[in-house]
């Protein structure tokens, strides 16, 4: 048995070629993603462990720089003062403690823009030693800040713009621009630094000034004397340090291993995200490697019943089947193996060239090189038990059966049956989930969801008939013969053709449900700009920091502004729940503004009344000339009258009342956005001006209508492209099937092809008739995989919509289209070895009678 | 010769054909100079081996020929390209095989004028109904191969092979796979559609009794043309068979 199988394999190797590459394609996915997840968190391991050597204890205040946000409006959060650091000094087991202080830190390239990404720009204070260096931060060239006008810059970041000790460089934090003097550059084994971000250094005061208030520090490390465990100075720390909730004090070793649980949590959830890929990839892939197996046994049905006749048993001929998986599945998961290391390599090359990642090398663990292997051989061998066990069914007789004899083709009719439980059920689990809505309806929309699509798999065979049918005519009178019999073969075994289109259908199921998923978000994002919005720009932070007050009187002083209203976004409690309030400059919120009112009127915010979205007042069953009772963030109450309801927008929040009502019960004010209306709408000349008045910020953004929908829509179409990318690995196993079982097509067509031949069609007429009938199973697939992803899309856009505002489902319909046609283009590409091979087919050879 | 009075359907003026290259060099056909006439039915025969394939193949454009001509008609097969030869058997030549050689997934009337589809020709409904009532399928026309006998299969392909009117049919071992009552049905047939529809058919057997419906016989042995006999019988044909084994032995 063990014989006949490896003799299979080699007898078969060029029909099994297309089974080994998907699977070989399948594992490497899975073995590259292991590899790189596996070196870049090693990488990032190496690169924190460095930064903890010299750090014993740190006391660290969680809400520090946070004082000013609405949402920790916290009165018992204690600060970490000088006096905190001396008395940790003090202790008799430390032998030195330093202050810091961080925070975000606005720089500027040489061409005005922010350098680095959102977040990783950090700015802290420089410390000087007795002996007049820092120890964390060792400077390359210069010295350390020493005033308000001062900063040093990593190394790094200096050498790739240009910095040099004595250069004026421009720099935000929160407020205005300030110019700044280089004084040092530096070098750090800070891991934000080593991962390719960058780091300003100002001296301890300014830094405070900046970030928190004088004399307050966001953490506090301290060095032990020697002789002293790391565990016993925090034992001395932890009495002299404010109790407070936002006060932690952790050892040099607990910090360390809790930022390798960091790293190993955010490569982890990488991982898993592209293993989910992966697997998507490798699910294809069985119905490509079942397809492969049942094609080989209908072709050694005879073979299979003589070895019967002679006395194999049925156990034997399964088990002499999945003997052939294995060894296929074995083979391909070492090449896959294989390339997956070089897929880690290369995407480890790719995104650690633009110095994101820190160095390390390419780590191969024991527990990818079995994963791969063992992931590889199981997906090929249970993709092959269907029909190893088929073939035990084969009966001895059929050995002495005529070759001619046409196959019976067991009725569809329990596998339709079983089918449509599936996908009835899931229908009606989706529909019912679509029509709970929000978070209740995720759970049956899922489950369903998952049964629709194994009962359209079930189905496929049943679909195929109608649906291929519907092209016949269209074939027939396009291209005469060859399109008739392509439609044909297309139709004439279902199940094949069913396998081969699912394929397919998976992997374009996925991708229209994200492009309509994708469509409905963007454009429900576009209404809701575009409609509630009548203000010509928005002026806000990067990284939503709040605007400070200071900014304010230049931009309603910029030439060209009619109206301006800052959108002062504070926390009240209201019937004892916490609720988001936006102060609004009542005067020009007509101008700004225009909420779509469902009840009472938006000019009611000028009587100093509230307007409410709807589901808030619907929860707080307000009604318009109700009144209800805040408690403002300075602890102050008060009644408020409701003067309108608008229509839920979340550019607007729940609640909205006068600036001039609201600013007078706050602690401090946090002006998320500031609205702008011009003169003469939204100019570049406009912009220019209102970049100007906020002095030019690299961290003040001045976006009109357009550019908040285009910045959105382009940050959606990067994450679908980065989805499709990954799923493209599963529709190029598709189109291997599709090859695939075009190539085994032709070949059991053989004496049919040599018969048309000899009657007379051309040879360009049967490349025609195979490339034809890879087209109609291909498009086949991809309009079952439009229909339910598009269907997937519709039930996820009910399931959002109770979370954004306006979403309602929207199909692109061009784009729909062209993944169909794109899809009877892979089909057609599919087809090109098929259909060469067909057509140079020797008449005489094939049509002779064995 | 009375055959040259007439006009040939098909013509072999020294026809060779040779297989392999030194050690493996085969002769299938040698110098076979042959014409086959208009309006008669024509049985090649001989034992395995003889060529008589090999003979059919090349006459209708199948395979090639090492040299000599063949023509079809007034067309020389030598000089045509595989474009040209594919459209002279659409429109020239009738095929009927050994094995049916049926599309499984085309009814029994689409199989029929398959040729004609392919070639993008409205068939000649009159004559596509004396066609199918001659060979009797009338009420098997909706049927797929699959839900016809072998007899009926083979009727289907002798159909089809008649419904464009060809120049030529070529019949290769028509009657190998079928019990000897369908190949007596199919066998009449052919003669009917030469006697009744003055078509011209070609029949490559090996059978003494088929080869006694024909007008003609030609005998080959070896590659070459060694004999032919005119009204054949079966006993006629059989007698001059055994000589051939009977030679075969002794040399």
């Amino acid at each position: 048995m063990y014989r006949t199988a490896l003799r299979n394999v080699l007898a078969h190797k060029g029909r099994l070629l297309m089974t080994m590459l998907a699977v070989l394609l399948g594992t490497a996915f899975v073995a590259g993603t292991m590899v790189f997840s596996d070196s870049v968190g090693q990488a990032f391991k190496n690169s924190q462990s460095a930064s903890f050597d010299n750090i014993s204890v740190q006391v660290h205040n969680s809400a520090a720089g946070s004082e000013t946000k609405a949402s920790d409006n916290n009165s018992s959060a204690l600060p970490l003062t000088d006096a905190t650091v001396k008395r940790i000094a003090a202790l008799p087991g430390t032998q030195s403690a330093r202050g810091t202080v961080t925070g975000f830190a606005g720089l500027s390239d040489p061409q005005g823009n922010l350098i680095g990404g959102r977040g990783n720009t950090q700015g802290s204070n420089w410390v000087a030693g007795p002996d007049g260096r820092d120890s964390s931060y060792p400077m390359v060239q210069g010295a350390g800040p020493t005033d308000s006008h001062q900063i040093a810059v990593d190394q790094r970041t200096a050498q790739k713009n240009g910095f040099k000790v004595g250069d004026t460089v421009r720099l935000a934090v929160d407020g205005p621009v300030e110019q700044m003097t280089v004084t040092g550059i530096f070098t750090t084994v800070d891991p934000q630094v080593k991962a390719g971000g960058s780091l300003v250094l100002f001296d301890t005061a300014t830094a405070q000034h900046f970030y928190l208030k004088p004399g307050q520090f966001t953490t506090i490390q301290a060095v032990a004397r020697p002789g002293t465990s790391q565990q016993q100075l925090l034992d001395q720390v932890l009495p002299v340090i404010p109790h407070s909730g936002n006060i932690t004090a952790k050892t040099g070793v607990q910090l360390s291993a809790d930022s390798l649980a960091q790293v190993e949590a955010a490569t982890s959830g990488m991982r898993t995200a592209l293993l989910a890929f992966a697997g998507i990839a490798l699910f294809v892939g069985i119905f490509l490697i079942s397809n492969t197996f049942t094609m080989l046994i209908a072709q050694r049905t005879r073979e299979l019943a003589l070895m019967r006749a002679i006395g194999a048993s049925r156990r034997q001929i399964t088990n002499s089947v999945l003997l052939e998986a294995l060894f296929v599945g074995v083979f391909a998961s070492l090449g896959g193996l294989l390339a997956g290391i070089g897929i880690g390599a290369g995407l480890k090359a790719l995104f650690g060239s633009g110095g994101d990642l820190p160095s390390g090398g390419l780590v191969l663990s024991a527990t990818t090189v079995v994963a791969t292997l063992v992931t590889g051989v199981v997906v090929t061998v249970v993709a092959a038990l269907l029909p190893s066990i088929r073939a035990s069914r084969v009966a001895p007789v059929a050995a002495m059966r005529s070759n001619d004899q046409p196959a019976t083709q067991k009725s569809l009719v329990v596998r339709n049956s079983i089918g449509a439980a599936f996908f009835g059920t899931g229908l009606a689990a989706v529909l019912y989930g679509a029509h709970l809505g929000g978070s209740d309806g995720r759970l049956p929309v899922g489950a369903g969801a998952g049964l629709i699509l194994i009962g359209a798999f079930v189905l496929t065979p049943l679909l195929s008939r109608p649906l291929i049918a519907l092209v016949g005519p269209l074939f027939a009178r396009l291209y005469g013969v060859s399109g008739k019999l392509a439609k044909q073969n297309a139709l004439r075994n279902p199940r094949r053709t069913a396998a081969t289109a699912s394929a397919l259908t998976i992997g374009l199921t996925l991708i229209s449900a994200l492009t309509v998923i994708g469509a409905s978000v963007t454009d429900a994002v576009t209404k809701e700009v575009t409609s509630g919005m009548t203000a010509d720009y928005a002026i806000s932070m990067t990284l939503g920091d709040p605007i400070s007050p200071t900014l304010l009187p230049g931009i309603k002083g910029t030439a060209g502004v009619t109206a301006a209203s800052v959108l002062d976004a504070q926390y009240v409690k209201a019937d004892g729940r916490e609720l988001s309030v936006s102060g609004f400059d009542a005067a020009s919120f007509s101008q700004l503004a225009a909420p779509a009112m469902v009840g009472g009127s938006a000019d009611a915010i000028r009587q100093g009344a509230l307007l409410v979205s709807e589901d808030t007042a619907a929860s707080h069953h307000w009604t318009v000339g109700g009144s209800t009772r805040f408690t403002y963030p300075d602890g102050s109450t008060g009644t408020v009258r409701i003067g309108g309801i608008y229509k839920k927008n979340d550019l607007f929040g729940p609640v909205m009342m006068g600036e001039s009502v609201l600013a007078p019960h706050t602690t401090a004010p946090y002006y998320q956005t500031v609205l702008v209306k011009g003169a003469g709408g939204a100019t570049p000349a406009l912009e220019q001006a209102l970049k100007d008045s906020t002095g030019r910020n690299p961290l003040v953004d001045v976006q009109s209508q357009k550019q908040m929908v285009k910045d959105f829509s382009s940050q959606i179409s990067l994450l679908l492209n980065v989805m499709y990318g990954l799923l493209g690995m599963a529709v190029l196993i598709a189109v291997l099937g599709v090859v695939n079982t075009l190539a085994m097509s032709v070949f059991e067509r053989k004496r049919e092809i040599g018969m048309l031949r000899a009657i007379g069609l051309e040879r360009r007429g049967v490349k025609r008739m195979v490339r034809l009938e890879s087209v109609v199973i291909a498009a086949f697939g991809a309009v079952l995989g439009v229909a339910i992803g598009g269907f997937l899309a519709w039930a996820a856009v009910q399931l959002l919509k109770s979370s954004l505002a306006g979403l309602t489902t929207s199909f692109p319909v061009g784009q729909l289209a062209a993944y169909v046609l794109a899809a009877a283009l892979v089909g057609l590409g599919a087809a090109l070895w098929p259909a060469r091979r067909a057509a140079r087919l020797d008449i005489l050879d094939s049509i002779k009678t064995d | 010769m009375t055959t040259t009075l007439l006009t040939a359907a098909a013509r072999a003026v020294g026809l060779s054909k040779v297989y392999g290259e030194g050690d493996t060099r085969v002769t299938a056909l040698d110098q076979v100079s042959v014409e086959f006439v208009q309006g008669q039915f024509t049985a090649i025969m001989g034992p395995s081996g003889s060529g008589k394939s090999t003979l059919m193949h090349c006459m209708a454009g199948l395979d090639s020929v090492t040299s000599g001509s063949a023509t079809i008609g007034d067309t020389e097969l030598g000089g045509l390209k595989d474009k040209q030869l594919t459209k002279l058997r659409r429109d020239q030549i009738g095929f009927v095989f050994q094995a049916f050689n049926l599309l499984p997934t085309l009814t029994a009337l689409e199989n029929i004028t398959l040729p004609m589809d392919i070639a993008g020709r409205k068939p000649d409904q009159a004559w596509l109904d004396q066609v199918v009532a001659t060979v009797g399928l009338s009420d098997r026309l909706g049927h797929r191969p699959s839900q016809l006998s072998g007899g009926q299969q083979q009727r289907v392909a002798c159909a089809r092979a008649l419904a464009s009117r060809p120049a030529i049919i070529f019949a290769d071992e028509p009657t190998g796979n079928l019990d000897s009552r369908s190949g007596a049905e199919i066998l009449g047939f052919l003669r009917n559609s030469v006697r009744e529809l003055g078509q011209t058919v070609v029949m490559v057997t090996h059978d003494p009794v088929a080869a006694s419906y024909a007008d003609r016989v030609v005998f080959l042995a070896d590659g070459r043309i060694v004999d032919e006999m005119y009204g054949p019988t079966a006993d006629s044909v059989l007698d001059r068979m055994r000589r051939f084994d009977a030679k075969g032995r002794t040399s």
